[in-house]
């Protein structure tokens, strides 16, 4: 019987892992921490003191950590679609490597997207797990809102990987995440209501697929229903995650096989 | 079973009915084009490769060498022209063709964070060999290449010498029936590349086809049976080492040198002695096969030069004589 080409590709982001697992553990922990510390605790104090008293009747601490929970899928997706595959195109460059083996660039395309698919439930679970440590979630809801969670991740990995594979250098690095990440992560809906926006540059933020994540991701931690129905929500991040493989095997393609 | 020993299959993987003697072509190109938008890197190229040789192509930067060696090992397609290899065609049989061949790219390409094995394991498996099977070829393969002592060691701290031996085990991790080197010892010094030399000639010794380029004459001579000059693209001649010396240059050459300023003018006094006289940048370049009577002309006419130096022709004079440029800038 025949592994399939991703899966030995997989394999191969597995036993690298190894080596990196206890950095990446370290932060995957630290990270919910501090968030819910800062935002959470110091500024959730002033908005639940507030005349609202909380969000929507919410503490300001439970309706952030579901959203946190989403955007930093986002954030780790990129990460786990921008920097394997600068490395293997361009920095070790181990990609040209592994393309003269029976291996092909769609593989390679899918196999890191499967391992950031590992990597991230593996990361959002303990984001869950410290999050209801801390009091933010309950543990069994919270855990449900994995599941959108990682469709935002794997969404945006797939992306950025095939952005990443498209570019002709590293330089586009930089900007990626200054201009195109960041702001999908302050105008996610994760840390304020997008009504609270100018009502003109709401439909701005609408389309931020990132929202749709974090409207799920709040919708199953709080029991809650969502603001457009989730076959919605769930179709737009789908419609992601597609358009984001399709083109990653074509620029994959087309940057190793010239 | 050695994984080194090579054997006898069919161009189609088919065990041969004459084991060891089959004949067929493992390379097979005519009229192969490689163009990328407006740039020609491959022009028109036919080239035939036989089991268990040693085959080279020799040419300055940029002469297309490493277009070809993508095209025949099935990771760029064509643009033109027929291509077989193995029998056979790189662009449809792709992850069947490249499971039977072993590639040594210009660059390293390891994971500096893995082990040595493990950079061989990763690789093995995609290829799909059982783990207890890329075991065993991991120890064989190491002890090969003279790095038994260091399978647990990390990469980033070998040497280059080390690095590159151990891309040569890997890329015999399938016990390809086909070896691909582009430029397998630049940037290596001396002793490093004499080393790598020697793993080659075993493995040529085995049984081994080997397709590599260079452009070191040295490199060529040593290890390459046959081998074709290229120059733009194209092929400017073809032959053994020894015999496109023979054919292209004289027996000897005589190099002078001058003191700034001295070189110009002398090449008019010089005019007649030998067969041949190249004025390149730095020196003067004259043809002969008897240097010392060509350098005793030399003095005869008055010229001084500050050093001189006789030597046998290299393949370096060939490509000179047929291009009127030297192969390393």
């Amino acid at each position: 019987m025949t592994t399939p080409l991703a899966v030995r590709v997989l394999e191969g982001h597995a036993r690298s892992y190894r080596h990196t697992w206890r950095g990446t553990t370290v932060s995957a922990i630290a990270t919910p921490v501090l968030f819910l510390a800062a935002m959470g605790l110091g500024l959730g104090t002033l908005v639940d003191e507030g005349t609202g008293g909380g969000i929507d009747g919410i503490s300001y601490l439970a309706w952030l950590a579901p959203g946190l929970l989403a955007v930093s899928a986002m954030q780790n997706g990129a990460g786990d679609g921008a920097f394997p595959v600068l490395a293997g195109m361009r920095w070790v460059r181990d990609y040209h490597a592994a393309i003269a083996t029976p291996v092909r660039p769609a593989d390679l395309m899918l196999g890191n997207l499967a391992w950031a698919t590992i990597r991230l439930a593996a990361l959002l679970t303990v984001f869950v797990v410290v999050a209801a440590a801390f009091g933010a979630l309950p543990l069994g809801r919270g855990l449900l809102a994995v599941g959108p969670g990682l469709l935002v991740g794997v969404a945006t990995c797939a992306v950025v990987s095939a952005f990443m594979a498209s570019r002709k250098s590293d330089e586009a690095l930089a900007g990626l995440f200054r201009f195109v990440i960041v702001p999908l992560f302050l105008f996610s809906g994760a840390f304020f209501p997008l009504d609270e926006l100018p009502t003109a540059v709401q439909p701005l933020a609408r389309i931020n697929p990132v929202w749709h994540g974090v409207e799920l991701s709040r919708a199953v931690a709080l029991d809650i229903p969502t603001r457009m129905g989730w076959p919605v929500h769930v179709g737009a991040l789908v419609l992601v995650l597609a358009a984001g493989i399709a083109w990653g095997i074509r620029s994959f393609t087309r940057s190793l096989r010239s | 079973m050695d994984p080194l020993t090579r054997n006898d299959q069919t161009l189609d993987g088919r065990p041969s009915a004459d084991p060891g003697r089959s004949t067929a072509p493992l390379i097979e190109a005519r009229g192969l084009v490689k163009r990328f938008g407006e740039l020609t890197a491959v022009d028109g190229v036919d080239v035939e490769v036989a089991p268990g040789e040693a085959f080279g192509f020799l040419g300055p930067n940029g002469a297309g060498k490493s277009s070809i060696m993508r095209m025949i090992g099935a990771v760029s397609p064509p643009t033109a022209g027929h291509l077989r290899v193995l029998g056979m065609d790189p662009q449809t049989d792709g992850p069947a063709l490249r499971a039977r061949l072993g590639v040594v790219p210009q660059e390293d390409s390891l994971d500096q964070q893995l082990t040595v094995a493990e950079n061989l394991a990763i690789y093995g498996r995609f290829f799909d060999l059982p783990r207890s099977v890329i075991r065993a070829r991991i120890d064989e393969l190491l002890e090969f290449v003279q790095l038994g002592d260091r399978a647990d060691s990390k990469v980033d701290p070998l040497s280059g010498g080390m690095k590159r031996r151990l891309v040569i085990a890997r890329a015999l991790i399938n016990e390809p029936s086909l070896v691909l080197l582009d430029e397998p010892t630049t940037g290596l010094d001396p002793q490093a590349r004499h080393a790598l030399w020697d793993r080659l000639y075993r493995l040529k010794q085995r049984g081994v086809t080997l397709i590599l380029t260079t452009h070191y004459m040295d490199e060529a001579e040593q290890l390459c049976d046959r081998l074709v000059v290229m120059d733009h693209g194209r092929i400017i001649v073809e032959g053994a080492p020894r015999q496109l010396i023979a054919d292209h240059a004289s027996r000897e050459v005589v190099e002078l040198r001058f003191h700034p300023g001295g070189q110009d003018g002398a090449v008019e006094q010089l005019a007649g002695i030998g067969e041949h006289l190249e004025e390149l940048p730095d020196r003067l370049l004259i043809s002969a096969d008897d240097a010392d009577a060509a350098v005793r002309a030399v003095h005869d006419r008055g010229v001084e030069p500050a050093t001189v130096m006789t030597r046998r022709s290299t393949l370096e004079d060939v490509f000179l004589r047929l291009t009127g440029r030297t192969l390393v800038d």
